[in-house]
């Protein structure tokens, strides 16, 4: 019993990072409220609670603009960063964001097709970017059973690669026939990311399939470890690893594509925070993938609040996450992004 | 109980139909044994393991887990039954041993679910048994080959098999090293533990295998125990090599090998 008692010994750096819970749900807490306040009316800067009792424009502005909006902010950030922890847990690369596999492509191609030739209606362009982001995945999947070369990851990877190429060219054409006054300015514009025309019917729209997607790749954190293992250890471990990696995927790329749809493409929130969530509570998905939902809605709200505040027009969300993405990114390279990594 | 743990029974498979690996496998593996799969690179010792795992399906005939069917066992069911070592092992990340070795524990947990402290107790245990209690916070991308071997037999052994199989556990490791894995493995069959590995190394069947396996090509094995089996003419049949070259590649100068 007395070897069992000291086998079960709580190791020492288990107690240690319960603070980092502590202080990631709370500063995550304080952002929103702050947020909630942050604006450029009735002055740049933070509404005062008096404002808030009085005027009327305020208030709905709060209510119907700013709260969907923080909302989408904190959901586009919570399931970037879950989708890239699964990606780069699947395909056993750190380098390997959410969008790829045909994703971030397919949705550009059927967010411009539905501009240029559907007269963009806005739910249109929302449900052909998600549909079209599906699309990337489905036809990457099937690409990768038709390959005959390499290991399963390698085929999905060439894959990839191939159908995100195919819609870029899609794009391209699109894009050439676009009216270049109306429609090519909106594409761009789709294409930069942004979150300010985010409505609640729009927030609520969208709602459903990452609330799914989160709740699926939450649940399944711990075992998401097995799934960056070589198959046949994944295998022998008793996972069914191609089923287990293929639902993932969906589960990912569902909530994703739901995102993309109305905040356009914001690139390297899915790539740089599972990073930094793992390097502050370890390799082990089962912790740093709530960490990393954490993080990412931070980084997400830090974005927006950048975005609407920073210039008396907006600037396009996808930039600034792409600046800061970037720049944090050259930091943690700076300061050994092997670390976490096996070189 | 049967004494027969794992069954090949009339077991046919190639990767391609020009070229089949074994036509008419029959092979038992006893309960409590250590065999040791024996032949030469590329001639189909890993494929026999992988057929005892049931990652690989037979073209015809069937592979017995205690008489039943490796197909109507689940994937949970089966890996709480049989664990693999393989022979290296991409770990893309930097975990510590203890939550690599709790990795074991997943077919004794639910899909959604997560190791508790029983587990953790599982997987200390483990690392004890394969010698290595001391590691259990150290990273698994900082240790040395042979401590990593000794780690994934950690991670098998959580997962507290039947059957242990082991691809070439001494493929990549020095000499010091090969000889503690050899220790590890032959405590571990003392405890009662089932073990089916393979290897090029005939030395390594000789010092510790109740039985040995010779896979030579012909589409079945050889079974037998090791001195009837690894004498100089039939290895040197089997690896062709004559009979002089094989006894001076098998002896390291200054050491005496001695069977555990």
């Amino acid at each position: 019993m007395n070897e069992d008692a000291s086998l079960l010994k709580a190791r020492p750096d288990r107690a240690r990072k319960k603070w980092v819970w502590a202080v990631l749900v709370a500063a995550l807490v304080l952002l929103l409220a702050l947020s909630v306040f942050l604006g450029r009316y009735p002055q740049v800067g933070f509404l005062r609670l008096s404002q808030l009792r009085e005027n009327l424009l305020a208030q709905l502005l709060v209510v119907n603009v700013r709260l969907p909006r923080l909302l989408t902010a904190l959901l586009l950030g919570m399931v970037l960063a879950a989708s890239g922890t699964v990606f780069q847990m699947i395909f056993a690369n750190p380098l390997v964001e959410p969008g790829f596999l045909g994703v971030s492509q397919g949705a550009a191609f059927g967010a411009a097709l539905a501009i240029v030739f559907f007269s963009a209606s806005a739910a249109l362009v929302q449900g052909m970017a998600a549909l079209f982001a599906f699309a990337g995945l489905g036809f990457s999947y099937l690409l990768a059973r038709r390959i005959r070369v390499g290991s399963w990851l390698l085929r999905l990877v060439l894959a990839g690669i191939a159908v995100s190429a195919l819609f870029s060219a899609g794009l391209g054409i699109v894009k050439y026939l676009a009216d270049p006054l109306r429609q090519l300015p909106e594409i761009t514009f789709w294409m930069l990311g942004g979150l300010a025309s985010i409505t609640w019917t729009k927030f609520l729209a969208i709602l459903p399939a990452c609330f799914l997607g989160l709740t699926v790749i939450f649940a399944f954190r711990w075992r998401l470890n097995l799934l960056a293992l070589d198959e046949t250890t994944a295998f022998s471990l008793g996972a069914a690893p191609r089923r287990e990696r293929l639902v993932m995927m969906i589960a990912a790329v569902l909530a994703t594509s739901a995102i993309i749809s109305v905040a356009g493409m914001v690139g390297w929130i899915g790539l740089i925070i599972p990073h930094i969530a793992r390097r502050l509570v370890g390799s082990d998905t089962r912790r740093n993938l709530p960490a990393a939902i954490l993080l990412g809605g931070a980084f997400g709200v830090i974005c927006d609040d950048l975005a609407r505040m920073l210039m008396a027009g907006e600037i396009p969300l996808g930039i600034l996450t792409s600046l800061l993405g970037a720049a944090i990114f050259i930091l943690l390279m700076a300061r050994g992004l092997g670390k976490e990594v096996r070189s | 109980m049967s004494v027969n743990l794992l069954s090949f029974d009339h077991v046919a498979f190639g990767y391609s139909q020009a070229r089949p690996i074994f036509s008419d496998l029959n092979y038992q593996l006893r309960r409590g044994t250590l065999s040791v799969i024996l032949g030469p690179n590329g001639i189909g010792k890993t494929t026999l393991l992988y057929m005892a795992l049931g990652w690989l399906q037979p073209s015809a005939g069937q592979v017995l887990l205690e008489n039943r069917p490796l197909q109507v066992y689940s994937r949970a069911e089966l890996g709480r039954r049989v664990s693999l070592v393989p022979q290296t092992e991409r770990q893309p990340y930097s975990y510590t041993v203890l939550e690599y070795v709790l990795f074991g524990r997943a077919p004794h947990l639910a899909l959604f679910g997560a190791p508790g402290e029983n587990d953790e107790l599982a997987a200390r245990q483990a690392l004890a048994r394969a010698g290595i209690p001391e590691l259990a916070g150290a990273y698994v991308d900082q240790l040395s080959g042979g401590e990593g071997q000794l780690v994934l037999i950690a991670r098998a052994l959580a997962q507290e098999p039947r059957v242990l199989l082991l691809d070439e556990p001494s493929a990549h490791l020095d000499l010091g090293n090969k000889f503690r894995l050899m220790q590890t493995l032959s405590d571990l069959r003392r405890d009662g533990t089932t073990i089916l590995m393979t290897t090029h190394d005939p030395e390594i069947a000789l010092a510790v295998s109740d039985e040995t396996v010779l896979v030579d090509g012909s589409g079945s094995v050889t079974v037998g125990t090791p001195t009837d089996l690894l004498t100089a003419d039939k290895l040197s049949q089997l690896y062709h090599l004559p009979v002089g070259a094989l006894e001076i590649r098998s002896s390291h100068p200054g050491v005496t090998l001695r069977r555990f």
